[in-house]
């Protein structure tokens, strides 16, 4: 990654973007489908990367990254292959190529980093988004749950899929650098916390990030060969999290949302730990 | 060596000699013939090819748009709705440059569900920057995806190429063929912008409107180049292996008063239409096209043109007759027939000669002229 990117001021997706390229290495190719990062490149005939980048069109993204991965692994190449998609272009127009890549155990990595929302659009509803938020198709708040799409990920059966966050950027570094390790498919969801779409100052992604993980709305843990390990940060946080209330609070998106939600959210949120907590019991 | 084959299993067979690194495909009707044949080429070990199962015609040519890049040779094959899915790849494939190589076996589109031949499915990719041919016969189809390649991968060409054949009217008929020692035919690929990482750098980023059009012009300029390739290289088909073909294949026109004009094996039918025709005392021809994309040089002035489509363009006409009519300037009878499997038979064709009335369009079984 090279300086100068035209990303928003405050965007959580370059920093999470600097640590994936870092633990990749040079030998990597990106394919990235239509999202945030299709703009944070830059224009033509400047780019900020200082790999290979493949962009191809919305819901392409897995199925062109499965005929390179096909493309250099017959030629002897061992070059990674990542694709670095949005939610939208994950959990809602990427899934069906994103299912039958996984299927098909394409030797790659696919990175979904998750801002919640269709970003460069000017934040529009996406599977992604947690029931509550505000975008600008769902000005009165969503009504719907967020699609679990780890939960859609590990009914393939990868062998390596980790959630990251990027407010931990280490974390991002060694989970990049190990699932490039394994052969076939392999799966990093990355929340990305967004200061215009999800209404914050922009010196508090970080912030924001970790109050995510402090109240559980993010759940860092890593499943390798289906043995589920829940992160030290996670594990920590949920000894006793943060009430939910502060993640909440400090973002536009969350305004004036109704406390049945909240209730709500907060449900989901003990039940996904639980979940997490007995499958890691269960696998270890 | 001469073989009997439908025209699916010699699309593979021309496929197999071809020996492209990487085939994405998935199946319809009438075209799974053809990837079940190379699926069984590539598992029994006589094809050095991986084979991706896609889950989808969209993902088929993704697939190969990423296969190519990297600079491999690329193929798969479609029909009918799976051309349609594949829509916005396709658009893709020729905007980035690359030679990939599929054959279309055309077919009608629902609803209802028809899968019978019909031409509209292909012409609405026709602006999509890939060159198109159309055949007529299970060895002009085997020797059009040889050729396919070469042009294709030329690099004054850099675009993908198309090969046409009628749904069951050639897939699934069985008829001879002489197949190849192909020898260095098809050469090396050498694609200029293959991905390296050892180069980076960003394919198909953002690019304004200071810059995008010299992109389009570059497809363009390529395109009208290609007519010189294709010349070069089915002169050199034509040297090597005895078969000779052209933009057209014209048929007794040099001295007609009347000419035929169609796609694929309707525009074969044409040639028993024509000699039935010339033994009643009318000066018949039939010009066959071929190459739609790029389009050919037509020379009709002075004559009655007829030409049938087995497609059509709802509220404006049919479509080989209107792009005919663009380019030419001429007026001529517009005959829309074989939709959806629709049977024509020379016969047929003969009578629309007979009771042609130039300028008007006739659809066929409906008899209305308009």
């Amino acid at each position: 990654m090279l300086k100068c990117t035209s990303a928003c001021a405050g965007c959580s997706d370059s920093l999470a973007l600097r640590y994936v390229l870092k633990a990749a290495g040079p030998d990597t190719v990106m394919v990235v489908p239509a999202c945030c990062t299709s703009v944070i490149q830059g224009i033509y005939p400047n780019t900020a990367f200082n790999v290979p980048v493949y962009n191809i069109a919305f819901g392409a993204a897995a199925a062109c990254a499965s005929g390179m991965s096909n493309a250099f692994r017959a030629a002897g190449k061992k070059t990674n292959v990542i694709v670095y998609a949005g939610d939208g272009g994950t959990l809602d127009i990427g899934i069906q190529a994103m299912s039958g890549a996984f299927e098909r155990g394409t030797d790659f990595l696919y990175i979904c980093y998750d801002n919640e929302a269709y970003g460069n659009t000017g934040m529009q509803r996406s599977g992604g988004t947690p029931m509550g938020a505000k975008t600008t198709t769902t000005p009165t708040g969503k009504t719907d749950a967020k699609k679990d799409i780890d939960a859609i990920i590990a009914a393939h059966d990868p062998p390596y899929m980790a959630t990251a966050c990027a407010a931990y950027p280490q974390d991002i570094f060694k989970k990049v650098q190990k699932a490039l390790t394994f052969r076939g498919p392999t799966f990093l969801h990355i929340l990305a916390p967004c200061p215009p779409g999800w209404r914050y100052p922009t010196e508090k992604s970080v912030e924001i990030g970790k109050l995510a993980v402090k109240t559980g709305m993010w759940v860092l843990y890593e499943r390798e060969y289906g043995k589920v390990t829940i992160g030290p940060q996670s594990k920590a946080a949920m000894k006793k999290p943060l009430p939910l209330e502060e993640y909440l609070s400090p973002q536009g998106r969350f305004k004036g949302i109704d406390p049945k939600i909240v209730e709500i959210l907060k449900q989901r949120i003990a039940k996904n730990y639980q979940r997490l907590a007995a499958e890691e019991e269960a696998s270890a | 060596m001469k073989k009997i084959a439908t025209g699916n299993k010699a699309v593979a067979e021309a496929v197999k000699q071809a020996t492209p690194g990487v085939v994405a495909a998935y199946p319809i009707t009438p075209q799974t013939e053809i990837v079940e044949q190379i699926a069984e080429f590539v598992s029994g070990g006589l094809m050095p090819t991986r084979y991706i199962a896609v889950e989808s015609e969209h993902s088929a040519m993704a697939a190969c748009i990423g296969a190519s890049i990297t600079g491999v040779r690329t193929f798969t094959a479609t029909s009918s709705h799976g051309l349609l899915y594949m829509h916005e790849m396709t658009n893709w494939a020729a905007g980035a440059r690359l030679p990939i190589v599929m054959a279309n076996v055309n077919r009608s589109l629902g609803p209802g569900w028809n899968i019978w031949a019909e031409h509209t499915d292909a012409l609405q990719e026709r602006d999509t920057g890939w060159l198109q041919i159309y055949v007529s016969t299970v060895q002009e189809t085997y020797d059009a995806i040889l050729m396919a390649f070469r042009i294709a991968e030329h690099n004054d060409v850099l675009l993908p190429v198309m090969v046409n054949l009628d749904g069951f009217l050639l897939s699934h008929i069985m008829q001879p063929v002489d197949t190849v020692e192909l020898g260095d035919f098809i050469p090396a690929i050498y694609l200029p912008h293959a991905i390296d990482p050892k180069h980076p750098a960003g394919y198909g980023p953002l690019t304004g409107p200071d810059q995008h059009f010299k992109f389009r012009w570059e497809i363009e300029r390529s395109m009208r180049d290609s007519v010189k390739v294709i010349e070069q290289t089915e002169k050199e088909f034509a040297e090597r292996f005895g078969r000779k073909y052209g933009f057209t294949e014209d048929y007794r026109c040099d001295d007609a008063d009347v000419i035929v004009i169609a796609l694929g094996t309707l525009g074969k039918e044409a040639e028993v239409a024509v000699d039935i025709l010339r033994n009643e005392g009318v000066k018949a021809g039939s010009m066959r096209i071929r190459w739609l994309r790029p389009f050919p040089k037509l020379e009709l002035k002075g004559k009655d043109v007829v030409v049938i489509d087995r497609d059509y363009s709802f509220g404006f006409g049919g479509i080989v007759a209107n792009e005919i009519k663009a380019k030419t300037g001429i007026s001529l009878y517009s005959v829309i027939a074989g939709i959806g499997g629709q049977e024509v038979t020379y016969d047929d064709i003969a009578g629309f000669v007979r009771t042609r009335r130039m300028g008007e369009e006739f659809w066929f079984g409906v008899n209305t002229h308009v």
